[in-house]
């Protein structure tokens, strides 16, 4: 994809995200700070609903003004807790600018991640009780620069778009399609789609209403009126997912019509309740007073469909449709006596059908992906002025919204007979309202539509990428530790101020300030001027970085390989089992021909330690001193992380090829030599395995040398293997 | 008063463990706490809110606020014994969120800072006295404090809350099930505290198409106008709570045999698993079960279905086998107790 297709994406992106902060959750956008990325949140600033707060998130914030807590000096001034809002909730109906958001917090972005999951802040602080409503959309500024450096995944899942403008320079960005006039009809037209979604439920018990619904009443249901591909079979559209027009403005089909065509429950399951059962089961006076909920709202709740406010509810056919997967559901949870599980009935050309297909193929597991796909193609048709959604729509959002998710690639079209394939580079995409070939499957179109704008080198990508979100995370989980004692500080705990740890004297004062009065009532005739108790006490707590990274650099070279390479694999493997208990990580380094080669680099993933060490030809010269090279830089990455590196060689150390690929004992076992010295000198722990079948006088040396633990293993012992690297890490 | 629409637990498509589980928590509260640990975007949460909603209302001591259960005077709180038995009412079962970022003494509660103010002492309860009878969910447990989990696990094994404060002593009944989910990329749990949940449930995406399809019909049709979608699943709410009601009202009278019992041995023997809590949790589980089934006693069926939840994780971990908790286990079942 050229840079300007890549603009003209995150110009859409930004578009679709300004109609609905809220509902597609947010945009994480990968770029440095410079020209572009402010050009964009400049576009993005003005886009954006007038008057609707918007927040700068700082990276690490305590939670005092990320949720809120007790606002001390207006408490104390006026007798009575006072609740400071947090940032969350001072951004409710707007957006949240993550700054860094690749290196914030897990806590933080958990804290992120519930409050968009639930749409409040749940403040349970410094004796605060209170639930403040929330609702923002989200824009993660992610500068990092390495495939690691990205924001939690967690945070990604929930954000709709993934914008990536690292290769995008000045000249690639122009301005918009759009205006914010054509925002603004665009909101209004999509926020029909979602007309009833904010309905809140009375908790008030209303006599006189009914919450019964009878088919045909209210507004109508419409399908895609008369717009779209003709041979579409217009009326199977799944029910669910029509747009519901205002009523009056309708020319589509009745709702007789809609409800001949779609499938009736009744002919699916005979015990799946029917619309007409169910207008008849109002919900009754006694079993809802029963249950009225507490107006506590921190408890959750029934909330009860008793009354609405508002008109009565539209008949939506979405009864219909989800009464046919009842008798499923009913098996799932255990109920026998429900007939067997019906299919679910699918309506050719569903666009749910379609995204999910797409997502399908691609390999994308969550389900918030063709759920933000479908707010997405909502808006893309309202951009265009439609409240419809067309093939093409669904296209757009699919790519959008798939592309950076897509853990593996689509199978190549089957039919060769595809002339033009649909809209690849540099699509104008707003207003591209070409409708795609109509034969084709939706879900084909919208994986055409991602296809088309993976990159080359994508699957190469995918392949390297294979399991590192995993990886990555497990690892980042052990390497931090909370420690009273040392690192980075990061909040504050209640605790005694001895055995080292630190007291925070201002959290302490906080905490003691509230209960003075208290105090100095219980305190008798001369009271002290403030009174600080054991339990006010508040000690600062820190994050630390810890652990331990083993690098294995394995002689994979033909002198090795004839020996014991598969040994010395069996080795490497118990050495894994050991790191996995001490929460280690591990690297692969493999060497063997010309040179050294990361074959792994530090992960917690002992799978894939496993799996790529399995993998592992033999053969070739022994290019001992790259080997030793490799595994220094390596260290001294892993050290520059915060880690502990441990160097773990495992080689007959018969080194015959020097740094420049010429051969020669003489000059490469010097050159071996002169690289452990080097390694000596940078500290780090290192073991030194000799795997040639009698010890190696000249490996001796080298480990000497290296300042090296030296452990000949003259015969395959894997568990004195695994015991020397226990000792060399303790 | 307006409350948030919650999507209904009877529309949960798939996700059968982790339902189940949390049905068998709903009619044993004694069974120790459900742990559900997956995948992101597989409605763990909206799973636990939904229980909240489908839960069949208690009867409660007027004004506690403990919440304390008029038929059972052993259990009440101090003030209910001080009080004496007073009127009954009927309200829902609580279902307490503990959020990330909530201070320890909002957990386990403290004086009641507005009347210290003022200078007079009254103790506010925490998260815990609410939590009492009910469910307390945390969210991303594995991203909690390790004080405050240590604090929960505490509180959670022994059902009594005691809190020192200002010279204020109060103790108060906190019984509750534990409910955690998570997201192991974001950090593992601690194997001892994985060990303290009666049920842990492995989430999954859902992989097959068409459920991910109904799925995303459900949210979508909820998300847009939760009024007539509430309405539709409200008869199916109704059924469900009844069945919980009906296996609560069983579980008293379900029947374990000496071969349930042996065959909950043999299993547990061949998985292995550390101490009789697996034993004894595999038995409580089956027979919820089978009380929610309506059944009268306790069957290998049973069993088999609960096996997984009950065991998964309290297997000792062999880093080198790739194969998953849950394939082990049932590999066990079907050595045990046949294909």
């Amino acid at each position: 994809m050229s840079a300007s297709a890549t603009w003209a994406d995150a110009l859409q992106a930004l578009a679709l995200f300004a109609i609905d902060p809220v509902g597609l959750g947010g945009i994480s956008l990968r770029a440095g700070a410079g020209p572009v990325r402010d050009h964009w949140m400049t576009l993005l600033k003005e886009a954006l609903e007038a008057g609707k707060p918007l927040r700068r998130l700082p990276l690490n914030v305590a939670d005092e003004r990320l949720l809120g807590g007790l606002d001390l000096a207006a408490t104390l001034e006026a007798g009575k807790p006072i609740a400071q809002k947090g940032l969350l909730a001072e951004a409710d109906g707007g957006v949240v600018i993550l700054a860094m958001a690749e290196r914030i917090e897990p806590g933080v972005a958990g804290r992120l991640c519930s409050v968009l999951d639930e749409g409040v802040v749940t403040l349970q602080r410094d004796g605060l009780s209170r639930t403040l409503p929330t609702r923002f959309g989200v824009v993660a500024l992610d500068e990092g620069v390495t495939e690691d450096e990205r924001p939690p995944a967690a945070l990604l899942d929930r954000l709709a778009f993934h914008v990536d403008l690292t290769d995008v320079s000045v000249r690639d960005v122009d301005d918009p399609a759009w205006t914010e006039r054509t925002l603004e009809a665009a909101r209004a037209l999509y926020r029909q789609a979602y007309a009833n979604a904010s309905a809140r439920l009375a908790v008030t018990i209303d006599a006189g209403s009914s919450s019964t619904i009878k088919a045909g009443e209210g507004p109508v249901s419409t399908v895609m009126a008369g717009e779209g591909p003709p041979s579409t079979p217009l009326v199977e559209l799944a029910p669910s997912l029509t747009v519901s027009l205002p009523q009056g403005v309708d020319g589509g089909p009745s709702p007789a019509m809609t409800k001949g065509t779609a499938p009736t429950p009744s002919s699916i399951t005979g015990t799946a309740p029917t619309p007409s059962s169910i207008a008849g089961t109002a919900p009754t006076r006694s079993s809802i007073e029963g249950m009225a909920p507490l107006p506590d709202s921190t408890e959750r709740t029934a909330p009860l469909p008793t009354a609405m406010e508002g008109a009565p509810p539209p008949h939506s056919a979405v009864v219909e449709a989800d009464a046919t997967a009842w008798a499923s559901v009913c098996t799932a949870v255990g109920n026998d006596d429900d007939p067997d599980p019906c299919p679910i009935p699918t309506a050719p050309n569903d666009p749910a059908e379609a995204l999910c297909g797409a997502a399908f193929a691609l390999g994308i597991d969550s389900i918030r992906a063709p759920l933000f796909a479908l707010r997405a193609a909502r808006a893309v048709a309202a951009l265009d002025g439609r409240t419809d959604i067309t093939d093409a729509d669904l296209g757009t959002a699919g790519r959008l919204v798939f592309l950076s998710r897509a853990t593996c690639f689509p199978p190549p079209p089957q039919d060769e007979q595809e002339p033009e394939p649909p809209p690849p580079e540099d699509q104008p995409p707003p207003d591209d309202e070409e409708v795609v070939i109509p034969d084709q499957p939706l879900a084909d179109v919208v994986l055409d539509a991602v296809a088309a704008a993976l990159p080359a080198d994508l699957l190469a990508k995918l392949m390297e990428q294979d399991g590192r979100g995993q990886a990555r995370a497990t690892g980042r989980a052990g390497q931090t530790k909370l420690s009273t004692k040392r690192g980075r500080p990061i909040g504050t705990r209640q605790g005694e101020p001895k055995n080292g740890n630190r007291l925070h004297l201002l959290e302490t004062l906080k905490c003691a300030a509230p209960w003075q009065v208290l105090r100095r009532r219980s305190a008798g005739d001369r009271p002290p001027r403030f009174e600080v108790r054991r339990d006010d006490f508040r000690i600062i707590r820190f994050r630390q970085r810890i652990g331990t990274t083993t690098i294995f650099t394995v002689d994979a070279s033909g002198s090795s390989a004839m020996q014991r390479l598969g040994e010395a694999k069996g080795a490497v493997e118990l050495l894994l089992a050991d790191c996995y208990v001490r929460r280690d990580q591990v690297a692969l380094i493999a060497f063997r021909g010309m040179g050294a080669q990361i074959l792994l680099p530090p992960t917690g993933s002992l799978t894939r330690a496993k799996r790529s060490l399995a993998g592992l030809p033999g053969g070739g010269p022994t290019p001992l001193a790259a080997a030793i090279d490799a595994a220094a830089a390596l260290a001294d990455q892993v050290k520059r992380t915060g880690r502990t590196p441990v160097v773990a060689f495992l080689t007959d150390g018969r080194a015959n090829i020097g740094r420049d690929g010429s051969g020669g004992r003489p000059k490469a076992e010097a050159e071996a030599l002169a690289a452990g010295r080097a390694l000596r000198a940078t500290g780090i722990a290192t073991l030194f395995i000799d795997t040639s079948p009698r010890p190696n006088p000249f490996a001796r040396k080298l480990a000497d040398e290296m300042h090296a633990q030296y452990v000949p293993l003259p015969y395959a012992d894997p568990t004195a293997l695994s015991r020397a690297v226990r000792a060399a890490a303790a | 008063m307006t409350a948030r629409p919650v999507f209904p637990f009877a529309a949960i498509v798939g996700q059968d463990d982790m339902k189940l589980a949390m049905l068998i928590a709903a009619v044993d509260q004694g069974i120790g706490g459900v742990l559900a640990f997956g995948d992101r975007g597989t409605g763990k949460s909206t799973t636990v809110r939904a229980l909240a909603a489908l839960l069949p209302p208690m009867k409660a001591i007027a004004g506690c606020r403990y919440h304390c259960d008029p038929t059972t005077p052993d259990a009440w709180c101090a003030e209910c014994h001080e009080k004496g038995k007073g009127k009954a009412v009927t309200v829902p079962v609580p279902v307490v969120d503990l959020p990330l970022g909530a201070t320890e003494d909002r957990v386990v509660g403290a004086l009641d800072l507005e009347r210290a103010l003022t200078g007079q002492k009254v103790f506010e309860p925490g998260l815990l006295a609410r939590a009492n009878r009910g469910f307390l969910y945390i969210d991303e447990v594995n991203l909690l404090e390790d004080h405050l989990v240590d604090l929960l696990l505490d509180v959670a094994a022994s059902g009594e809350n005691v809190v020192e404060r200002e010279g204020l002593s109060i103790r108060h009944p906190a019984k509750f099930v534990l409910i955690g989910s998570g997201n192991p990329e974001e950090g593992d749990l601690r194997p001892q505290l994985i060990d303290r949940f009666g049920l842990s449930v492995e989430v999954r995406t859902p992989t097959d198409l068409p459920t991910r399809i109904e799925v995303i019909r459900r949210r979508d049709a909820f998300e847009r106008d939760p009024v007539p979608f509430l309405d539709h699943w409200h008869k199916a709410q109704d059924k469900l709570r009844r069945k919980i009601v009906t296996g609560r009202g069983r579980l008293p009278n379900v029947s374990v045999a000496d071969e349930a019992l042996e065959h909950a041995a043999r299993l547990c023997m061949a998985l292995g698993t550390d101490g009789l809590r697996g034993e004894l949790t595999l038995i409580r589980a089956a027979r919820a079960l089978a009380a929610l089934d309506g059944d009268d006693a306790v069957t290998d069926a049973h069993l088999r279905r609960v096996s997984c939840m009950v065991l998964g994780h309290r297997l000792r971990r062999n880093p080198l086998d790739e194969a998953v908790a849950s394939t082990r286990v049932t590999r066990a079942v079907e050595e045990v107790l046949g294909a």
